[in-house]
């Protein structure tokens, strides 16, 4: 006998092969399984047709400083809470989608170009895509009549940190090229409002 | 030698004390194993959102004429240096994307094969000249590629994948071709680095000319 194995090395082995085998991939998140809350908090992150213009906006705000921050931390949630509140008065459901994907090029391109917009245009922008996105919403909290009212505070609570989190991180922004790669997640942001525009004006094949 | 401990151990394990593999076939036979690892095969095209993010994101990287334009743009601007280097990377990708716009409206513009092979060449001759226009005529010239890429790409952006996650693919990967070129580009500042960007930018070139070459002669670019 050559000498004894470690288990360090029988660990790294195992790794190794279970890195290299390949397991099949869930692509859709149907619901979490903890419930109507967690269902509303997880529902912004991955629907990214609301997660891209949340994020834009509140970069935009975050760059022009903590004030500017702290109103979209508020100005968003109440927007999406009145649009979730109005939503379901319109029947047939409102289809917003041309609207909506207009309003995320415009914030992408207003955040790539650093415009130094004043604090009620930011306000009026972040309530403006709250109340939209709160009308597109409401439709489907309808389908969930006895808990829309969790799946919504999960999904305010969502918003709530993730304005807090980017707009904190973009006010804290100081050396140029910092404002810079924020400035880019703009020009993406508004180059995948481009896309979605053609996607949308599409003539059917 | 850590492979002997380690076939020695595995024998030891199985109830074979003295089974004992030589040290050279460890390797190939984990690779072997691995190769032989069963995976799940989808014989059917899926229109699911992870393909929507993966197939966008593989679009713009899948032709070597687009590469070279993307990471030629990368090289100029960190030769031109501040501004240029800040606002080609936040003007193009929306640029492009309007361009992307326009062939997935089907509103056609001609030429578009020879403009892409074009884009390589002329920006591959920029950085090898390090040409230094005034940024308004650089951002012209890199303006008009863009919009043929995106146009290329728009019209043939496939029906049916999930638009948002495919655009966000797509354009992620455009801008990462530009951050790599812009990150290769940074060796400007050395004199022999300065050598080497303009030979990349000659390498580059040659490459869009046998693009156009291509396009010229009708071939499939």
């Amino acid at each position: 006998m050559r000498g004894r194995c470690s288990r360090p090395n029988l660990f790294l082995l195992a790794v190794t092969i279970m890195l290299g085998a390949a397991s099949s991939v869930q692509a859709h998140l149907v619901n979490t399984g903890f419930g109507p809350f967690y269902d509303g908090f997880m529902h912004l992150f991955v629907t990214p047709e609301d997660l891209l213009p949340v994020i834009a906006i509140a970069l935009l705000a975050g760059l022009r400083g903590p004030r500017f921050g702290r109103t979209v931390l508020f100005a968003l949630p109440v927007g999406w809470i009145a649009g979730s509140i109005i939503g379901p008065a319109f029947a047939p459901p409102l289809s917003l989608s041309t609207p909506e994907i207009i309003l995320t090029l415009g914030l992408g391109a207003l955040l790539a170009a650093d415009w130094p917009l004043p604090l009620a245009v930011i306000a009026g922008l972040g309530i403006l895509l709250g109340l939209m996105h709160g009308i597109l919403n409401a439709n489907d909290l309808a389908k969930t009549p006895s808990s829309g009212q969790l799946v919504l505070l999960g999904v305010m609570v969502a918003l709530f940190i993730s304005v807090s989190i980017l707009a904190g991180q973009a006010a804290s922004v100081q050396v140029m090229w910092a404002r810079t790669v924020v400035r880019v997640v703009g020009s993406w942001i508004a180059a995948i409002g481009f896309l979605m525009l053609g996607w949308a004006m599409r003539a059917p094949a | 030698m850590k492979y002997a401990k380690v076939s020695s151990e595995f024998g030891r394990r199985l109830g074979y004390p003295h089974f004992n593999w030589p040290d050279r076939l460890i390797v190939p036979l984990i690779g072997l194993v691995l190769l032989f690892y069963p995976l799940t095969a989808f014989a059917h095209k899926r229109g699911g959102e992870a393909i929507g993010f993966v197939s966008g994101f593989e679009h713009p990287i899948s032709g070597l004429d687009h590469i070279l334009a993307m990471v030629a743009v990368g090289l100029w601007g960190a030769q031109l240096g501040a501004p240029a280097i800040w606002v080609l990377p936040v003007v193009f990708p929306m640029i492009m994307a309007l361009g992307g716009m326009m062939g997935l409206m089907g509103i056609p513009l001609p030429g578009i094969e020879l403009c892409i092979a074009l884009s390589a060449v002329a920006l591959g001759f920029a950085v090898f000249r390090e040409a230094r226009p005034k940024l308004w005529i650089a951002a012209i010239i890199v303006g008009f590629f863009a919009i043929a890429h995106g146009h290329a790409h728009g019209t043939e952006l496939p029906a049916g994948a999930s638009g948002i996650l495919y655009s966000i693919g797509f354009v992620i990967a455009t801008g990462l071709l530009h951050a790599t070129g812009i990150g290769i580009g940074l060796v400007h500042r050395w004199p022999a680095g300065r050598v080497a960007l303009r030979l990349s930018g000659a390498a580059v070139a040659i490459g869009g000319m046998f693009f156009l070459w291509k396009a010229l002669s009708g071939e499939p670019v």
